[in-house]
């Protein structure tokens, strides 16, 4: 019993040890000016970290993002624009590293998709609507008289009645 | 019956589409690097730190710039491949990146050697210059030093069999007329 607490024990502390250099160690200081710090922080939201694709560099410890990022710092200190930045970026990395992607060839099925989905689901709620709408016109077409349903109601009930009579 | 045929058609395209999507590799990001100079860098070498060498003295003939460390399981997969190649007279020039400097040689010392120079990336800025995203990344790169072609992840031989092969031959055809 010991022996296998010490023994989970033992794994936990193992893992630990292969999750430790994941933590990397922010390597860059943040601007000191309140504006830069938040030029930087809008920009770091707005870039991918390529690592683990479905975050952004703000939210990422990952080495490659925290490169990025001191990279952002210093290129905000050198006095680069944010356009100037985005162009940086894209230029070694492409499209992909931003959040907002270009309207651009390649991105157009991205951009059209919602569009085309939005235009389809229109399309098929105006046939249905349609359909729907001609079938209670066939109803309303040929209004039934009084008579015409009292007598289908009496032919109904004496064939009913007949059967009914020879089981019993 | 009929009425079945319109959504039966328009999830049967769906499905396709999402397993289509499935099947891709979400790292293989298209570079924007491809035809484009190998970016400016002088760097250190793993072997002499004291020596450095730029990306011009690089120039003169194709060669594989591949980008690996010695924490990288995935460069050991394609380790062999790359020594293989380098015996067959491909130039492979490495790009070290993220390592301690004597994992990197101890790893040279038991795999063997496939780089005929290997440069080390020791502020990290290479690397992004280079758009690398995770490694092994490698690069094709020409006689003139235009980027060629990339590949995400360990070389296979069907990679280079199928893709980067062809490519190097053809590198070599284009720089014929110029020596001749």
């Amino acid at each position: 019993m010991v022996n296998a607490l010490f023994n989970v024990v033992r794994a936990i502390g193992l893992s630990l040890l292969f999750v430790m250099p994941a933590f990397a160690i922010d390597s860059f200081q943040l601007p000191e000016d309140p504006a830069t710090l938040a030029r930087y922080q809008v920009l770091a939201e707005e870039f991918r970290c390529l690592v683990c694709q479905n975050q952004n560099l703000a939210d990422s410890n990952a080495d490659l993002a925290n490169d990025l990022k001191r990279e952002l710092v210093e290129l905000l200190e050198s006095g680069k624009s944010d356009d100037q930045i985005r162009e940086f970026l894209v230029a070694r990395y492409g499209d992909f590293v931003l959040y907002r992607p270009p309207v651009n060839k390649a991105t157009a099925m991205l951009w059209l998709a919602p569009l085309i989905g939005v235009l389809g689901i229109g399309l098929v709620v105006v046939l249905l609507w349609r359909r729907g709408r001609n079938e209670g016109d066939v109803v309303t077409a040929e209004p039934v008289a009084d008579e015409d349903i009292s007598n289908a109601l009496n032919e109904l009930r004496a064939a009913k009645a007949e059967p009914q009579d020879k089981e019993s | 019956m009929k009425r079945f045929i319109l959504p039966v058609v328009f999830l049967g395209g769906l499905v396709t589409l999402l397993a289509a999507g499935l099947g891709l590799n979400p790292r293989e990001v298209p570079s924007p690097l491809i035809g484009k100079p190998v970016p400016a860098f002088t760097l250190p070498t793993l072997n002499a730190p004291d020596r450095q060498v730029g990306h011009t003295e690089l120039k003169g003939q194709p060669y594989l710039f591949n980008v690996w460390a010695s924490w990288c399981p995935t460069c050991y997969q394609e380790h062999e491949l790359l020594v293989e190649l380098s015996q067959r007279g491909v130039n492979v020039v490495g790009l070290n990146i993220e390592d301690e400097r004597d994992d990197a040689l101890k790893m040279l010392a038991r795999g063997g050697n496939p780089y005929s120079v290997v440069l080390v990336d020791a502020d990290g800025r290479s690397r992004i210059d280079w758009g690398v995203i995770a490694t092994p990344e490698t690069f094709v790169v020409d006689a003139q030093g235009i980027i060629r072609h990339k590949h995400t992840g360990a070389i296979t031989w069907k990679d280079w069999q199928e893709t980067i092969a062809p490519l190097f031959e053809q590198l070599y055809r284009e720089m014929e007329p110029a020596n001749g």
